[in-house]
């Protein structure tokens, strides 16, 4: 298989302009004749299907939750990114491409990041013209902060739910679609398979989470908009609901899975206090740019926040500002994570796990005083005081990294078209644009971008060349493929076992992240291989799901998630396994300098690595699709 | 921690239901209240029992699907989300109450889970700017005061979790309506669908089964996002004046 990125030639910023021009256009009068199934209602899926119902199609939109406004994409909080340059600091589409593939450690496509960058200041009116409050000045214009490191501002932000207003003005815009007849919503509704007729992606199998009914619909493309897969982990801070089970069924129809091995870890989350916990909750890394990281210098286990201030001065070590003088505390996202991880690796760790470091504003407070501490992060300690039961403006914060964000996933080439026909990626769920390490604030930017301003032109110039006939729901693509769902779901009810799907699901994720997390080494990810083989034998022998198939079943629901992220993980062993350098969220043991830092290899590993499933417990195929940088340069990161 | 459990377990919407008792030994304080639950249909499961089926997705206090009604109040004690409620609101020994909400627009669909199409069903009516993808002028042409964006924000923040009905005794749905029509009778973009926004979303509250408001503000007390009950007489003379006044005049400002 050769992948064809179909990123257009020419100059960097007429690609996206000159490559519109050249799509094929479906007449407004024949629109009317395609329908499209939009799996998902995040960002990415609610902007796509309004915008394609906008424009005359016959939308199905799916969401497994009651509401397309409850998807994972309402709980993002910092803010999104456009180079609107509005603050005139020398901010331009050039730069935001520039540091979102410099971020990316040089690992993501020129031509996708340049069009994100150049589409990011159309999402901002957008959204403004919908009546998303973002914030503002007194002067009653848009107000921007600088976000993650970034040397200017351009992150719009609405307070601390930055995700929520912008999904409740695409939600506004679906819903729109939804009473003028061209979108039809199906809440509570799960894709458990894609449909493939004659080499094409024609429609999706569905289980209605009410009544259990397995249903078919056709159409003339799918569009999967099914969000990342963080919680392979486990505990990520993802809803809990988050799952790759859409994008898995695909790629086991085809669609190949890139770089699934980069994941995010971000460093500020509130720490896990037993073996209860269900997920975990981020704390906003602007936190760090007051808030000063550290550990006893000699293992106090047990150490509390409240007996912290008595260590003294002498006896405490910053790490962060110890190894990294000039960034310090304001290290990226992998570097700190990483960082804490060792301390706590070393037995200096704290709190009742040893899994916590102190995040501590006490020399803030000394500084600017309690009230202007308040006025800065007041929500950000009242939701720590809230889950913690401790007082962050008398004792330090707690935080240990989580997992987060996803940057890998399907395949895609410009068009955002998977290597199946017909079946598109969009937002998180696909792999295109953060390389092997996501900016923050660039997720929002990415799933609008995907969803209002580029799937709008790149599947008309599909649908253009495809016939306007649907295609029967009683044809024996789809008869097989409900016959295969649904010998899956009475092979789980029968099996009868003694260990619950949660247990599995822990067992996965502690894997994931002590072989598969923040720092990997052949030795260990060759033995989490194995460990996830057993696994999966066993989850298909001692699963218990009760209840029944007709009925809601959230027991059911779990075990189908989580039999595919199984799978997913050992995809990701394998990947991780076969880069052996290190790049952005991804450290590589073996691959590192001499005084510990990631060593990126250019020269092996510019590349995307996209896997192709071969057969049951086949091992699956790599093809590379080589990354050609013709405008930036590649530089090694440094921030000591 | 132990604690006794009396939770509402119902097969489905046709069903009857009836309260079980489970004690639950396997308490900690750091557990949040859907934690506990977690733990508890663990040991259910193990023991050949079903779970317990309820709502929940972000846990962060934020898409608003988790409900709950326990002890009596929507979302427990605290005013805040249950998936934000932690053990530590409760004492060594208690007893707990868990219902779903109680509503004639939100039917039982199974033990703990109800049905709140009725949500979208109203924000569907109007709860938009009906402008398409594209061609909209450059953000900042649009200048908002900011004491304006932030009280279209504080209406805007509500997160449709349905408490303000679950805790009205007529099971009215007056302060979620009144949230989106106030984010929208604030702002500059809201205004040319002012009046039929407000027609049409009322009328589909009242289509849905919703009650009457009872003006004891149970709804803003529990109300996990503080959304206030100033909105609810905001869309009273929105209203008031779409349905008396001419567009023109309403377009202008009057009625408020
Ligand atoms: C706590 C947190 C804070 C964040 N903050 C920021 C931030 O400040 N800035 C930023 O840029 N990014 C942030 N992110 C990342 C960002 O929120 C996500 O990457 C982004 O919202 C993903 O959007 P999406 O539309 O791709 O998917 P999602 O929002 O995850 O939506 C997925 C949709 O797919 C549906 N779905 C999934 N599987 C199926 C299936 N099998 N069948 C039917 N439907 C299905 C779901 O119902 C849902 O509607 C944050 C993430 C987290 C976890
Ligand atoms: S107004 Fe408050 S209680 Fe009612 S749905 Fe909105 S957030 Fe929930
Ligand atoms: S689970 Fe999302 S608000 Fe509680």
């Amino acid at each position: 298989m050769k992948l064809d990125s179909k990123a257009p030639e020419g100059p960097l910023a007429e690609k996206w302009t000159k490559h519109k021009f050249n799509l094929k256009l479906v007449n407004p009068a024949n629109k009317r004749k395609y329908d499209v199934i939009v799996v998902g209602t995040g960002l990415a899926g609610a902007s796509a299907a309004a915008s394609l119902g906008e424009l005359g199609y016959n939308v199905k939109a799916f969401c497994f939750q009651d509401s397309p406004r409850r998807a994972h994409s309402i709980a993002a909080q910092g803010g999104i990114n456009a180079a609107k340059n509005y603050q005139n600091d020398g901010d331009s589409i050039y730069r935001l491409f520039y540091d979102t593939i410099k971020g990316g450690d040089y690992r993501a496509r020129e031509a996708n990041v340049y069009r994100l960058a150049e589409v990011s200041v159309n999402i901002i009116d957008q959204c403004v013209a919908q009546g998303v409050p973002f914030a503002r000045e007194y002067g009653g214009l848009l107000s921007n902060r600088s976000f993650g490191g970034a040397q200017v501002s351009r992150t719009f932000y609405a307070r601390g739910q930055t995700g929520q207003q912008l999904l409740l003005g695409a939600y506004g815009a679906l819903n729109r679609q939804i009473a003028n007849g061209k979108v039809k919503m199906y809440t509570r509704s799960e894709m458990l398979d894609v449909v493939i007729v004659d080499g094409k992606a024609r429609g999706i199998i569905t289980r209605d989470l009410i009544t259990g009914k397995i249903e078919s619909h056709s159409a003339h493309a799918v569009l999967l908009c099914t969000g990342g897969y963080g919680n392979v982990f486990f505990l990520s801070t993802n809803a809990k609901g988050s799952n790759v089970t859409a994008a898995w069924r695909a790629h086991k129809k085809g669609a190949l899975f890139a770089n699934p091995c980069f994941t995010q870890i971000h460093p500020t989350c509130i720490p896990v206090t037993g073996d209860h916990q269900s997920k975990l909750t981020l704390m906003s890394e602007s936190l760090r740019n007051d808030g000063r990281v550290w550990v006893p210098k000699t293992a106090r286990p047990g150490l509390k926040a409240a007996d912290a201030v008595n260590i003294p001065e002498s006896e405490r070590d910053y790490f962060l500002e110890r190894k990294y003088p000039s960034f310090g505390n304001l290290v990226p996202r992998d570097v700190a994570s990483r960082n804490a991880k060792y301390v706590c690796d070393e037995g200096r760790g704290v709190g009742t796990t040893g899994l916590a470091v102190f995040l501590d504003f006490s020399d803030a407070i000394k500084r600017d005083g309690e009230a202007t501490i308040r006025a800065k992060y007041g929500n950000l300690f009242d939701m720590y005081a809230q889950i913690t039961g401790d007082n962050p403006y008398k004792s330090p914060m707690m935080i240990f990294p989580a997992v987060h964000y996803t940057m890998g996933g399907l395949w895609v080439d410009y068009n955002l078209m998977t290597t199946v026909p017909g079946l598109y990626a969009l937002g998180e769920a696909n792999f295109s644009d953060h390389g092997a390490n996501r900016l923050g604030a660039s997720a929002l930017m990415q799933g609008l971008a995907d969803g209002y301003f580029v799937i709008p032109y790149t599947l008309g110039d599909y649908l253009a060349g495809m016939p306007y006939e649907k295609v029967s729901t009683d044809r024996p693509e789809f008869k097989e493929a409900i016959d295969t769902v649904q010998s899956r779901i009475n092979k789980l009810l029968s099996i009868k076992g003694k260990k619950t799907v949660d247990q599995f699901h822990r067992e996965l994720g502690l894997t994931m992240w002590d072989y598969c997390g923040m720092s990997r080494s052949e030795k260990g990810l060759k033995f989490a291989k194995e460990k996830i083989q057993k696994l999966k034998e066993e989850f298909w022998s001692n699963v218990a799901v009760l209840g029944g198939a007709g009925e809601l079943n959230q027991e059911l629901e779990k075990a189908l998630r989580v039999a595919d992220f199984i799978e997913l993980g050992e995809l990701m062993v394998d990947d991780a396994l076969n880069r052996s350098e290190s790049c952005g969220g991804h450290f590589r043991e073996e691959s590192a300098t001499p005084d510990g830092e990631a060593k990126r290899k250019d020269d092996e590993f510019a590349y995307v690595a996209a896997w192709e499933y071969k057969g049951e417990n086949q091992p699956e195929a790599l093809h590379k699709e080589e990354l050609i940088f013709e405008n930036v340069k590649l530089t090694q990161r440094s921030y000591k | 921690m132990k604690i006794t459990l009396k939770v509402w377990r119902q097969k489905d919407a046709n069903s009857k239901g009836a309260f079980k008792t489970y004690e639950h030994s396997h308490v900690s304080q750091d557990m949040s209240f859907l934690e506990m639950l977690d733990v508890l249909n663990n040991e259910l499961v193990q023991k050949g029992e079903e779970s317990i089926a309820f709502d929940h997705d972000c846990r962060e206090g934020i898409c608003g699907m988790c409900s709950l009604y326990i002890n009596g109040r929507p979302h427990g004690p605290l005013q805040t989300t249950t998936c934000q409620l932690h053990m530590r609101s409760f004492k060594d020994g208690e007893t707990i109450t868990i219902e779903p909400w109680r509503a004639k627009a939100f039917p039982v669909v199974k033990d703990l889970v109800v049905d709140r199409s009725a949500f979208d069903r109203i924000q569907r009516a109007g709860g938009y700017v009906s402008v398409n993808t594209g061609g909209v002028p450059d953000a900042n042409e649009i200048a908002i005061p900011k004491k304006i964006a932030d009280e279209a924000f504080d209406a805007a923040t509500c997160i449709g979790c349905g408490a303000c009905v679950a805790a009205c005794k007529n099971a009215s749905a007056m302060l979620f309506v009144s949230a989106k029509v106030s984010q929208f009778a604030l702002l500059p973009q809201g205004q040319p669908e002012r009046k039929e926004r407000v027609e049409k979303m009322v009328a589909q509250m009242d289509d849905e089964g919703f009650g009457a408001c009872t003006n004891t503000k149970a709804c803003e007390a529990e109300c996990p996002k503080g959304i206030s009950v100033a909105n609810i007489a905001r869309m009273n003379r929105e209203y008031f004046s779409a349905i008396t006044s001419s567009y023109e005049v309403m377009a202008k400002g009057g009625g408020d």
